[in-house]
């Protein structure tokens, strides 16, 4: 087996505050091998925007990457980096897009100077050949009449183009890896098509891999060929995308997928889970997800479960891996919250 | 356990305050208990010359830790009792400022149209003309002044900027949601002002209002200086300035002394006013516990 | 889901040609550009009990229109009439009565309560307004409103900052019932929320319907909670109805190009789903300056599309039993070929749906 692109290693991002250590990603390990997709899922409060920000060491005060975690990007652990070293991988190697581009980008430069400072930052291009690469990869993030948009402010153009543009900033450089937090949560669902579809053939061309982070398990399903459900700071459910959506093993990840209403289903009442995710500042001892599982025994107070495999590439952190027959429906013990 | 319902925030405290302003907190509660405090702390009244032969202006000693004046008064009794006069005026002329500049400002600022526009030219009018130099002026013809007098004139003229303040806050409030709530089911803008706007617009008030007294403080002493504020022999910190004035070099603790308790509190005031300005304006928008770590809730 | 209260004929709301014009100021030189058209001549109807879904992208003026219904925004022309009465001319008196049968919900569980004020005084408001309690009588009915929507009665004296989005907004849904409507705008009420909360969102308003006989123009840019939770869907497009029709003919067989394309760009959780989509070309266009004739001709990938799109404003049509549609191109089609030939028209108009436009279990759509 080829050596992965990206592993990360029980990563752990704790933000110490006044009110508390706040356990952001409490010991995540994933993996994304070159020319992959791995998608991220999971609701707000899982961490993995967190995740995402501190591969690229972009964690600040109160945040901390905390010790015995290590992220190998082509088998270097980019923890131990210095600081100029890891500014040449950032936007060069590995490169990230966001949920609103509006904040993304500055106002007061025109795209065009945006998109070529990354070529005169990492390549030492000119400016004339920054430019010139700059409204080559307008074009080819499908703007068009780059030359005259590569003008314009950002905001002059809709939500699309600016996302658009900051997948042109970020594949300037061809980077090996590109991380895409949300990048089309905040987009119209006609706009989103064309993004996901520019972000699928842009990593045909550049041979590239992705890791995709999103709370929409339609989008997870048309563009990650592997899956990682968060919760509770931790990889919940890992596996590939077809066993995800056909076996789903751990019950929040199967709530999840219950909950949403789809296009074409019955129109039954939404099944939900019960109560809401805790303080990242207070995860129960045990299983994390134990109050709100119509499954949860007193194994699940007293034990954290591990990372179970169940098959080859399936994982599942769940007691019900190992007793398989305690998948027996029951209200939780303790009434549990509205959310 | 299961997650017992909403969680309680820890509101903005004495936690979240810098040294620096807890040690300014520290300075005002002093000035101010020394002025409540006045009559405890010293034998002598402030109007009380001693010895005009023996006792005046003398440097200080155990006897007068802040000397004597001219007239033989003690510095230190005069200090304490125009704590009182200067913090008093201070606090009720910036009072009236407030309320008036944040009643006006809101409802400018709420109404909109032409209404906003007529209430703002309104005060562009008032601000033409230079604050010192209208009282100035109108001390000047109303003389004597009484002390309440000398507050309704302070107050009165420094309630402009407060209400270009609340009239920005109040515009943007008009469209939030809860706003738009309390229309929708049926509340007359009167209630709305009162219950939705003001409520709301207190954090920049309270900001503003610290540091403006400090400014009133140094006003008054001021005017006081030029002898058409406070007048004699009431002692506040400015009067104490007009005696001494011409006296610094031979007798430097008459002024200094009060100097310096002006300087301390207007410092203390505007440093507590910053940081309560970071304290309060951020704490309006939405959190529960470790959301700040939390990427939003998706749309 | 739930079927409109049987026996009544006459519609709790009715709106004809409703318009709001937002001006725009002339510039330093030049005249003044025209106005932006936010909701341009919009009509439908809503019976008591039913929830008729109006979904669009941003910009088509939905959430425009949800509030000029309620005349939190004053509309440019139209008429909206509620139970019969004419809303837009009411006096101020009348329309703060009319106020308590006609209430919102928001999107935004943040800004839409009073950070100053606890919730118990946010679900008091509307009693306090309208006299309908008064003290203990006025406590007792704030802690039946929280249990109604799941919230424990206790949680009246705590702040909106001590709570969580799903939970903030059952406390803006117990605030709109607390004057009992019988209709409620659900401005995007879930769109803001996890998957998990939305789902319990959902399930709430739709018990709360049920119970209470609530009618709802649901608002929303998520198809698939709009299917789940309304009897009848109008789509719009840049301040234009386009297609209206039940919730199932609409997902069936939608007729409009653009429902079409909406439609298929819709993400399906299920890897297995055919990947053949409609994409359609360039931006979402913003309504300081819509096209021309069609509004939506620029993006419009009917293969009848031809310069006739450009210049005649389609009229909404009803092409199926109940299903109308604003589109000259497709069949049948009261704009003659006579008319449309003469507005430029090479193409006759024919039947076009796509399949990529359809979700049906025959996709192969796994189920949940």
């Amino acid at each position: 087996m080829a050596e992965p692109l990206l592993a990360i290693e029980n990563l752990r991002t704790y933000f110490h505050t006044a009110g508390g250590v706040a356990r952001a990603v409490d010991g995540l390990s994933l993996t994304v091998a070159p020319g992959e997709t791995v998608g991220v899922v999971g609701e707000s409060g899982c961490g993995k925007s967190v995740t995402a920000l501190s591969i690229l060491r972009l964690i600040g005060a109160p945040g901390r990457i905390e010790s015995g975690s290590r992220i190998l990007f082509q088998g270097r652990d980019l923890l131990s980096l210095d600081g100029r070293a890891m500014r040449a991988v950032r936007g060069n190697r590995i490169a990230m897009i966001f949920q609103e581009p509006m904040t993304a980008l500055n106002p007061v430069f025109t795209v065009g100077d945006q998109v070529a400072e990354v070529a005169r930052i990492h390549a030492g291009a000119s400016r004339a050949e920054a430019w010139k690469r700059a409204v080559e990869m307008l074009d080819r993030v499908g703007i068009p009449a780059a030359g005259e948009r590569a003008r314009e402010y950002p905001h002059q153009l809709s939500g699309g183009m600016r996302q658009r543009v900051m997948i042109a900033m970020a594949l300037m450089m061809q980077p090996d890896l590109l991380i895409a937090d949300e990048p089309t949560t905040a987009l119209d669902v006609t706009i989103q098509a064309q993004i996901l579809e520019l972000l699928a053939e842009l990593q045909r061309q550049f041979g590239m891999s992705v890791l995709l982070i999103t709370h929409d398990f339609g989008v997870i399903a048309e563009t990650a060929s592997r899956v990682v459900v968060m919760y509770g700071g931790e990889a919940v459910e890992q596996a590939p995308v077809r066993e995800l959506f056909a076996h789903p093993h751990h019950p929040y990840t199967q709530g999840l997928l219950a909950a949403m209403p789809r296009l074409g289903a019955s129109r039954e009442r939404l099944q939900t889970i019960p109560g809401t995710v805790p303080a990242p500042t207070d995860w129960p001892a045990g299983c994390r997800f134990r109050d709100r599982c119509a499954f949860a025994w007193e194994r699940c107070e007293r034990e954290h479960p591990a990372l179970h495999q169940l098959s080859a590439d399936h994982a599942s952190r769940c007691h019900l891996a190992v007793e398989p027959e305690r998948r027996v429906a029951h209200p939780p013990a303790a009434p549990a919250e509205i959310a | 356990m299961p997650t017992d319902g909403p969680r309680r925030r820890a509101g903005p405290g004495w936690k979240q305050l810098t040294p620096g302003a807890r040690a300014a907190c520290g300075v005002i509660v002093l000035f101010v208990l020394a002025a409540v405090f006045a009559p405890l702390l010293t034998r002598y009244q402030p109007w009380q010359q001693l010895d005009v032969v023996r006792l005046k202006s003398l440097p200080p000693s155990l006897a007068h830790p802040f000397g004597t004046d001219r007239f033989s008064r003690d510095v230190y009794t005069r200090v304490l009792y125009g704590a009182r006069v200067s913090l008093a005026i201070g606090a009720l002329a910036v009072l009236l400022s407030s309320s008036v500049g944040t009643l006006y400002g809101a409802v400018a600022g709420y109404a909109g149209g032409v209404v906003d526009t007529v209430m703002m030219r309104i005060i562009d009018t008032f601000l033409s003309v230079p604050r010192v130099l209208l009282l100035i002026a109108v001390l000047a013809l109303w003389s004597p002044v009484p002390l309440a007098g000398l507050i309704l004139l302070i107050g009165l003229t420094g309630w402009f900027d407060i209400a270009r303040i609340v009239r920005a806050q109040a515009m943007a409030l008009r469209d939030r949601e809860f706003v738009v709530a309390a229309r929708s089911l049926g509340a007359r803008p009167s209630a709305i002002v009162w219950r939705h706007v003001l409520p709301n617009v207190l954090a920049p008030v309270i900001v503003a209002g610290m540091l403006a007294v400090g400014n009133v403080i140094v006003l008054e002493a001021g005017l006081s200086f030029l002898g058409i504020g406070v007048r004699e022999p009431t002692a506040s910190w400015g009067t104490m300035f007009q005696d001494a004035a011409n006296q610094f070099v031979s007798s430097w603790w008459a002024v200094i002394f009060p100097g310096v308790a002006i300087v301390a509190t207007v410092l203390a005031l505007n440093t507590l006013g910053d940081a309560l300005r970071d304290l309060l304006d951020p704490r309006q928008l939405p959190a529960h516990p470790g959301s700040e770590f939390q990427e939003p809730a998706h749309g | 889901m739930t079927a409109p209260i049987a026996g009544t004929t006459a519609p709790l709301l009715d709106v004809r040609d409703l318009a709001k014009h937002f001006a725009r100021r002339a510039p330093l030189f030049g005249r003044a550009p025209g106005p932006v058209r936010a909701v341009d001549g919009v009509s439908f109807h809503i019976m008591p009990g039913e929830t008729l879904g109006l979904v669009g992208e941003s910009g088509c003026g939905k959430t425009t229109t949800g509030r000029a219904v309620l005349r939190l925004i004053e509309p440019t022309s139209g008429s909206v009439r509620f139970d019969g009465r004419d809303v837009l001319a009411l006096r101020a008196g009348e329309l703060r009565q009319l106020r308590r049968r006609m209430q919102i919900v928001f999107q935004d569980p943040f800004s839409s309560l009073n950070p100053r004020m606890t919730i118990g005084a946010i679900v008091r408001e509307g009693l306090t307004i309208h006299r309908l309690a008064e003290g203990d009588a006025a406590d007792r009915r704030v802690r039946q409103l929280l249990e109604e929507v799941g919230l424990r009665p206790e949680y009246a004296s705590r702040y909106p900052h001590e709570f969580s989005g799903g939970q903030r907004q059952r406390v803006g849904i117990a605030r709109a019932l607390s004057v009992e409507p019988s209709f409620i705008v659900c401005d995007e009420p879930v769109s803001a929320l996890d998957v998990s909360v939305q789902a319990q969102v959902v399930n709430l308003l739709q018990d709360l319907q049920r119970d209470r006989g609530l009618a709802y123009l649901f608002i929303a840019h998520d198809l698939a909670v709009i299917e789940h939770i309304a009897d009848r869907v109008a789509v719009m497009y840049l301040g234009h109805i386009v297609e209206t029709a039940t919730a199932r003919d609409l997902y069936r067989e939608p007729l409009m190009p653009y429902t079409q394309a909406l439609l298929s760009a819709v993400p399906v959780p299920d890897p297995t789903a055919s990947r053949d989509r409609i994409i359609l070309q360039g931006d979402v266009p913003s309504p300081s300056a819509p096209p021309s004739g069609c509004v939506f001709h620029p993006r419009c990938q009917h293969p009848g599309k031809d310069a006739a799109c450009t210049r005649i404003v389609p009229p909404l049509e009803e092409k199926a039993p109940g299903h109308l549609v604003a589109c000259i191109k497709q069949t049948p089609t009261a704009v003659s070929w006579a008319q449309q030939q003469d507005a430029g028209a090479t193409h006759p108009p024919e039947r076009y749906v796509p399949v990529a436009a359809l979700h049906t279990r025959s996709r192969g759509l796994a189920s949940p």
